[in-house]
């Protein structure tokens, strides 16, 4: 009964959640690949550390950071773009792009450099 | 003070200036934070100070004339011997690259300043730089007039000045520019929300990774706001910005610091940044499901979600405290641990118990450290309150936390002072606003409206009016919501208000100023002239005796350099430059490659200015390696000298500060060699060299103490003097007053016998005179000896 009743809920959960995320511009859509991307990449890596060893400590541990920085800093962008944020109303989504490429830039410069 | 905020008509030309004066004001802080740390070049002159600035002057030398890539592989041969030390992976090397920088600089500019003028004038200059980080921060937290009155506190705050006067070259001078900095770019992030900001709030983090060990400050305390605002509901996409940036580029940057390294993702100092990334990424899918479904909808989302959430996070946590609990200690180092249990350094580690600025403080000395401050402090955490912000909610946090440090070890009252000033600069120009915004409001013009207001039914016209001059003045302050910001700022004010009241009673107590109180206590929203001059006078007075304090403070106080000592007496200014005379004594008079042994404190000057191969020094990596000469120092002569060979040492320097009264001397320090000696060779028993629990140096003192190597050192040769032996520090007599040394010759005694340097007798002479003396008994003897001998040596 009880799970039935739960199961009912998911349903429309995740219905109403479809619906609501239908409405979703699609340049932000686009962000939320990626951000998905980025994702499941650092985690490969991870289940790869997982199963062969993180002997380059480094080199996983910069692989990783940069899948998770590359997440973090697109969802930075993706709540600086969205129109229904009151809190970014003034900030162009140029200039926000623009941050974002910098702050990209510098991620993995220092990766780059961490990576050796 | 409150320069921009005294213009009560709205004139975009008043706003300039106001812009530009402040500007000025600033430019004279920064003029004044460096020249009140001139005193020690004044008074002495253009020396590095103390211990540890010397190695960094050694590093700096190095980093100049070979060059950024010898410096990250410097293997040092000349300390720790026969270990030596990677100096390029266990150095912070912000301090020497920023000093390295500033040399290069100024010799391209055809400046040819030496390397030991840059590394002096370092601290001073930056100093400077943390006044004006300290204005930015306190101006993202409540406006300009406050970050003014802050700036000018930090620029002459004496517990800044301690560690920062010029001379003293030490990673703390430019690390808490880096600290205040680093604040206040996370704080302007908040605020903005500007991921450019993000980018440049993780390169300073950076930079203070590269200066100080106290960056593990910056990693927990931005954590513990985001948790509190996450916890106080104030969650906002701002606060995301701000900080899950800052922990994936700041957690890289910090593992390119070679000192640093893996410690950066490995040691549970920085746990807690972790775990927030986690949970704030749960809060921020929480907040934006939240926003895009209905909220009956929400509701079964969230009962999913947290049955999911929980389940993840118990293992995170699980799995932490598997991996945190597998390592020995705990994964926390062990000056950190000694932050959180402040017994802990005590209890296990002498070594960091030794040392005079581990320990806690004295009430005093917070007196003396931050002087008006002090009592400021609790004013500005009310006005912080009243409109608590984000930005406001964070420098209550940073008082908070670093008060319970400073209250640990007296080193980190440096952390405090920043926070300290803040807290006061809000409290000051709040008190100010006030104080001048009723005299303003009284003066001719408006005073009809007012000469009724006693009586509160005119009140209301106040707050009108008021509000309205309010309006127009939060236009050149930076806070987004301006009308909100006032009503609250008034708030504020009235609490200042009746503190500046409580005041006035205690320090005027005449009549009218408390009938005035009495009257306007009921509606607090405008004082009458005479108290608000009456308190304004008094604040005044207050921060000039702050001035006269601090100026005291970089004068007297924390100028010495402690390598050249001075003492004031009827017959004029006596100079003691032993330290210098020693270790030029040394440099002149040894072989390049001896050894000379002292006491961990004497290594970084010796290898500095002596230029001579030490066998512990002050960067106190190697427990065992001080406890050994920990051990040869409070073992008996022979022994001692048998340690000492086979450390290939030919030289012993001890500090002795008997004949002219100088307290920080080996004598003083020794109970602290036989702790740690005793520490890792049990044979060494501090009771040994107690007399009923005392430590005494007279004839009252245990034969051990009388003949350990310490004491003959001290004191051979020192009833020459007067005749009687009188310790000066001690104020006694000594014990044993005519002795002969076996195994050490007396090779040099500065001038004023603070530093005795003793050569070991080579033992060959010895081995012959012995064995003249008994032939036939010689090989037993000496057979029984090394067995004997091998117990005490753990060199054997």
């Amino acid at each position: 009964m009880a799970r039935s009743s739960t199961a009912k809920d998911a349903q429309a959960l995740i219905q109403s959640l479809r619906s609501a995320y239908a409405a979703t511009p699609t340049n932000l859509k686009i962000i939320d690949l990626y951000i998905i991307f980025a994702v499941s990449t650092a985690l490969i890596q991870v289940v790869y550390m997982a199963l062969v060893g993180s002997f380059p400590f480094n080199s996983f541990l910069s692989g990783v950071l940069s899948c998770v920085g590359t997440a973090v800093l697109a969802v930075c962008l993706r709540i600086q773009v969205n129109k229904e944020n009151k809190e970014f109303k003034d900030l162009p989504p140029e200039r926000a792009f623009a941050d974002f490429v910098l702050c990209n830039l510098v991620l993995h410069l220092v990766i780059m450099n961490f990576l050796g | 003070m409150a320069a921009p905020e005294t213009s009560p008509t709205p004139s975009s030309l008043r706003n300039a200036f106001g812009h530009v004066f402040s500007f000025f004001i600033l430019i004279l802080i920064g003029v004044l934070a460096f020249s009140i740390r001139l005193f020690s070049v004044i008074k002495y002159e253009s020396v590095i100070h103390e211990f540890d600035p010397y190695f960094n002057y050694r590093v700096t030398q190095f980093l100049t004339k070979n060059g950024i890539y010898d410096f990250w592989n410097w293997f040092d041969d000349r300390t720790w011997y026969p270990l030596g030390r990677v100096i390029g992976g266990t150095v912070y090397p912000g301090l020497t690259l920023t000093a390295g920088t500033l040399w290069w600089l100024l010799n391209s500019l055809n400046i040819p300043l030496s390397v030991e003028t840059v590394c002096v004038f370092t601290a001073p200059i930056f100093s400077a730089f943390a006044s004006w980080a300290t204005y930015l921060l306190t101006k993202e937290v409540k406006g300009a007039g406050a970050g003014l009155t802050a700036a000018a506190l930090l620029a002459m705050v004496p517990s800044y000045i301690s560690r920062s006067v010029a001379g003293s070259y030490d990673n703390e001078a430019v690390a808490i520019f880096a600290l205040i900095f680093t604040f206040y770019l996370y704080i302007k992030t908040l605020n903005t929300g500007s991921l450019f900001y993000a980018t440049l709030n993780s390169i300073a983090y950076f930079y203070m990774v590269c200066s100080w060990g106290g960056y593990t400050f910056i990693i927990n305390l931005i954590p513990m706001h985001v948790l509190l605002c996450i916890v106080t509901g104030r969650y906002s996409s701002r606060l995301y910005i701000a900080y899950a940036p800052l922990v994936v580029l700041g957690t890289l940057l910090a593992a390119l610091v070679p000192v640093v390294g893996f410690n950066a993702v490995m040691t549970s100092e920085h746990f807690a940044s972790f775990l927030v990334f986690i949970i704030i990424h749960v809060v921020a899918l929480v907040y934006y499901i939240k926003g895009i479904l209905s909220p009956r909808m929400f509701k079964v989302a969230v009962m999913l979600v947290l049955s999911v959430g929980l389940v993840i996070c118990c293992t995170v946590v699980a799995v932490l405290i598997a991996l945190v609990a597998s390592s020995p200690t705990k994964g926390w180092s062990g000056r950190s641990l000694s932050l959180l249990d402040p017994t802990y350094a005590s209890k296990y580690i002498p070594i960091i118990a030794s040392v005079s600025e581990h320990q806690p403080p004295t009430w005093p000395s917070y007196f003396m450290d931050l002087n008006i401050l002090a009592f400021l402090v609790p004013a500005g955490i009310v006005a912080c309150f009243l409109p608590l912000s984000d930005a406001s909610s964070f420098v209550i946090l940073y008082i908070v936390t670093s008060v319970y440090f400073s209250g640990v070890m007296v080193r980190l009252m440096l952390v405090l002072a920043p926070a300290a000033c803040i807290m006061s600069g809000i409290a000051l120009s709040g008190a100010f606003d006030v104080l001048t915004r009723s005299l303003k409001f009284q003066l001719p013009g408006t005073s009809e409206i007012f000469a009724s207001d006693a009586v509160d039914t005119g009140s209301e016209s106040v707050i009108l009016n008021k509000d309205g001059a309010k309006e127009d003045k939060s236009e050149d302050s930076v806070k987004e919501r301006p009308s909100k910001k006032s009503k609250k700022k008034e708030k504020e004010k009235e609490k200042e208000k009746e503190k500046e009241k409580e005041k006035e009673k205690e320090n005027a107590g005449t009549l009218s100023s408390r009938s005035h109180a009495g009257t306007s206590s009921r509606r607090p929203l405008v004082l009458p002239v005479e108290a608000s001059v009456i308190a304004i006078f008094l604040l005044v007075l207050l921060v000039a005796f702050y001035v006269v304090h601090c100026v005291w403070a970089a004068a007297e106080a924390y100028s010495a350099p402690s390598i050249v000592l001075t003492s004031q007496s009827p017959d004029g200014l006596h100079v003691f430059d032993d330290f210098r005379e020693a270790y030029a004594w040394l440099s002149h008079n040894t072989d390049v490659d001896d050894k000379v042994a002292s006491w961990w404190d004497y290594g970084y000057q010796t290898t500095a200015m002596a230029n001579r191969t030490v066998i512990v020094d002050n960067n106190t990596w190697n427990n065992t390696h001080i406890a050994t000469v920990g051990t040869a120092m409070s073992s008996p002569e022979k022994a001692a000298w048998e340690i000492f060979n086979s450390l290939d040492v030919k030289y012993v320097l001890v500090v002795f500060g008997g004949l002219v009264g100088y307290p920080s001397d080996d004598i003083n320090k020794f109970l602290w060699m036989v702790r740690i000696g005793g520490g890792v060779f049990p044979h060494i028993k501090e009771p040994d060299y107690l007399r009923d629990g005392q430590y005494r140096i007279d004839s009252q003192a245990t034969p051990t103490m009388l003949n350990c190597l310490m004491y003959k050192l001290s004191y051979y040769r020192f009833v020459e003097t007067d005749g009687k032996g009188f310790d000066r520090v001690r104020r006694t007599e000594i014990g044993k007053k005519y002795f002969k040394l076996t195994h050490f010759e007396e090779v040099f005694t500065t001038h004023h016998w603070m530093v005795r340097i003793y050569k070991l007798k080579s033992p060959r002479n010895r081995i012959r005179g012995k064995t003249k003396k008994s032939k036939s008994k010689s090989s037993s003897t000496i057979s029984s000896k090394s067995s004997r001998t091998r117990k005490k040596n753990p060199w054997n």
